[in-house]
């Protein structure tokens, strides 16, 4: 029953969501920006971390390429080529990567991912420094908040409908049974580590270009803001909260998170980091599968599958 | 020129070697991965500044108080925060992810808490600041103590995890926990030992790090990510193997800083862990093949 209202519900809520530009002030336009930004991060991080379980701290080494990417080239080449050389270098960094630790246990790849963005932000600095010779760029782009804003809401869509396309195509079968037992994956003939690249990049270019498009709203660009690992920490959090094997989890983590963050930045400033870290262990201890698995726990809905909450068993049947 | 380099990555390397020690033993014996051991570590540095500077106390005296301090720390850590961790994980790899994730959280709550207390400044004091001529070059008397501190101390780990029968049973923990209650050892009780030990030395670590670098609240993690590498280098659990990798770092580190560009520093540091992986995937002086 439900679920037969679930598409026509999703496309009601894009359609405000898309209009309310035209209706809200500055200040809860910022605050949309940065909660698309957030959804689809969180999503992103899902994507590939959800699923195989190689949870990654490199977010914002790629977010933060992408804002560099647009930085460095924004004078030079028209917009929409800045952002196709954004993608294209996150999708070379996330392969050059995934090669080298795919392979590896999960934990190498945890450890290697928590020191990447360190690693790309001194490597930015060292060239800006002692190539370029200053550190710190400005990025003039003629398009308001709004068109950032658009943006990042199409590239939330395109997020939530490529990962429930992959929960359904041959590449989100073959993870499932990854995840089960790898050696049997391996011996029905899944290449277990191009599954896992595949995914890996895919997640890296959406974080990379959602980089790219908030970066206009700095104005000023320097690797201390844009490779500021807090990113990383708010989309692991974000989407452990929600859920991260479901399609909907993340997103549903980020928008309470993100206010609850919003909230206290403005209000507790100096002790922000104490309660984010106090939080984190709260969601690690209390909700290991997310809100979205404590629903079905306290229903007893499903079992616990990478499934569409909503909208996926209408658009199959 | 050269001297003064090997001498400089001796000296950091015996600190990363130190540090990595204490990492070594909390993953290999109490498999938890402690991503908030680099902020006890620099917990310990402005807990040896403020002695040295209010109470005026040498901080190798000071050591022998921070250090057990350190060792509650991780006690009440383990038993607090892990422990549960430990009882609801099925097996090894959900219990890394749990405590991954828990220390994470742990390691903002240590970072807050300090940028509230020092604020974010860089913080450094000065002690036993003059030079002395070894092999021909003037080397700060302060550095050859770290390198003295940082060898008695782990030699002191080493002999103690090698010779006692008590070392020996928490390496049979880090051997096989499975097979180790069999004998009639206590695994749990094993494991909040050596993650307890693992913070003594992340403590030592912090206050022979505090000796001759400067610090910041927020420079706990470089110093995790270089733990975490030298203890993968050297393959878990093992103390020889975290010696020479974190001598390996060092000299490596400051030949780059020396002779290419000190910003490069943290690249040649992943190109080497790479490297290393991609050629001997348990470490240097891991055990080949499963």
């Amino acid at each position: 029953m439900k679920l037969t209202y679930g598409i026509p519900a999703a496309l009601a809520a894009l359609v405000v969501l898309a209009c309310a530009p035209l209706f809200v002030g500055p200040y809860w336009l910022g605050l949309l920006i940065g909660l698309a930004g957030y959804v689809t991060l969180a999503s992103a991080w899902a994507l590939f971390s959800g699923r195989t379980g190689y949870v990654s701290l490199a977010t914002v080494a790629f977010f933060g390429i992408g804002a560099y990417t647009v930085a460095v080239l924004s004078e030079a080449m028209p917009y929409p080529v800045v952002l196709l050389v954004a993608a294209g270098i996150g999708l070379g960094v996330a392969l050059l990567v995934g090669l080298a630790t795919l392979r590896l246990e999960g934990v190498y790849f945890v450890v290697f991912s928590f020191g990447l963005a360190e690693l790309v932000r001194q490597l930015v600095t060292w060239y800006e420094t002692s190539i370029n010779g200053t550190l710190g760029r400005y990025i003039f782009l003629d398009f308001g908040p709004e068109h950032i804003y658009w943006q990042l809401l199409a590239l939330a869509v395109v997020t939530l409908l490529l990962t429930w396309w992959i929960g359904r195509s041959r590449l989100g079968l073959a993870l499932k049974v990854i995840a089960d037992d790898e050696t049997v994956a391996s011996h029905i003939g899944i290449n277990i580590a191009w599954t896992k690249i595949t995914l890996f990049a895919v997640s890296a270019v959406i974080m990379t270009l959602v980089g790219a498009i908030q970066s206009p709203r700095w104005t000023y660009v320097e690797p201390a803001i844009v490779f500021n690992p807090t990113v990383s920490f708010m989309t692991l959090i974000m989407a452990l909260f929600g859920g991260a094997g479901r399609l909907w989890g993340p997103a549903l983590g980020a928008i309470p998170l993100f206010l609850l963050f919003e909230w206290l930045s403005a209000n507790f400033p100096d002790h922000y980091s104490i309660l984010l870290g106090l939080l984190f262990i709260i969601i690690v201890f209390l909700l290991p599968r997310g809100v979205v698995g404590l629903f079905d726990d306290r229903f007893g809905t499903r079992r616990a599958e990478v499934q569409p909450a909503a909208s996926g068993e209408g658009a199959g049947k | 020129m050269l001297m003064a380099t090997l001498v400089g990555g001796l000296v950091l390397g015996g600190t990363y070697a130190l540090v990595a020690m204490g990492l070594t033993i909390q993953y290999g014996i109490a498999r938890t991965m402690n991503l908030a051991y680099g902020e006890t570590m620099i917990a310990a540095s402005f807990a040896a500044y403020l002695i040295h500077n209010t109470l005026g106390v040498s901080p190798v005296l000071g050591l022998a108080i921070i250090a057990p301090a350190g060792f509650v720390f991780g006690w009440l850590v383990y038993g607090i925060l892990l422990r549960p961790l430990v009882a609801r994980s099925k097996n090894i790899a959900s219990l890394e992810i749990n405590s991954i994730l828990a220390t994470f959280g742990l390691l903002f709550v240590i970072q807050g808490v300090m940028l509230v207390v020092f604020g974010g400044n860089y913080i450094s004091y000065n002690y036993l600041n003059f030079g002395i001529e070894v092999l021909g070059v003037r080397v700060a008397a302060n550095r050859l103590l770290v390198l003295f501190l940082a060898f008695v101390i782990g030699g002191g780990l080493f002999l103690l995890l090698t010779r006692t029968r008590w070392g020996t049973a928490l390496r049979a923990v880090a051997v096989n926990p499975a097979a180790a209650p069999l004998v009639g050892i206590d695994a749990n009780r094993a494991a909040r030992f050596a993650f307890a030990l693992g913070g003594a030395l992340a403590a030592s670590g912090g206050v022979v790090v505090s000796m001759y670098q400067t610090f910041t609240a927020s420079s706990g993690v470089v110093f995790t990510m270089k733990a975490l590498i030298v203890v993968i280098m050297g393959g878990v659990g093992n103390l020889a193997g975290a010696l020479c990798a974190g001598l390996i770092l060092g000299l490596s580190e400051t030949l780059v800083a020396t002779y290419i560009s000190p910003g490069l520093t943290m690249a040649a540091v992943y190109i080497i862990f790479l490297g290393i992986l991609l050629w001997r995937p348990s470490g240097l002086f891991g055990k080949v093949g499963k």
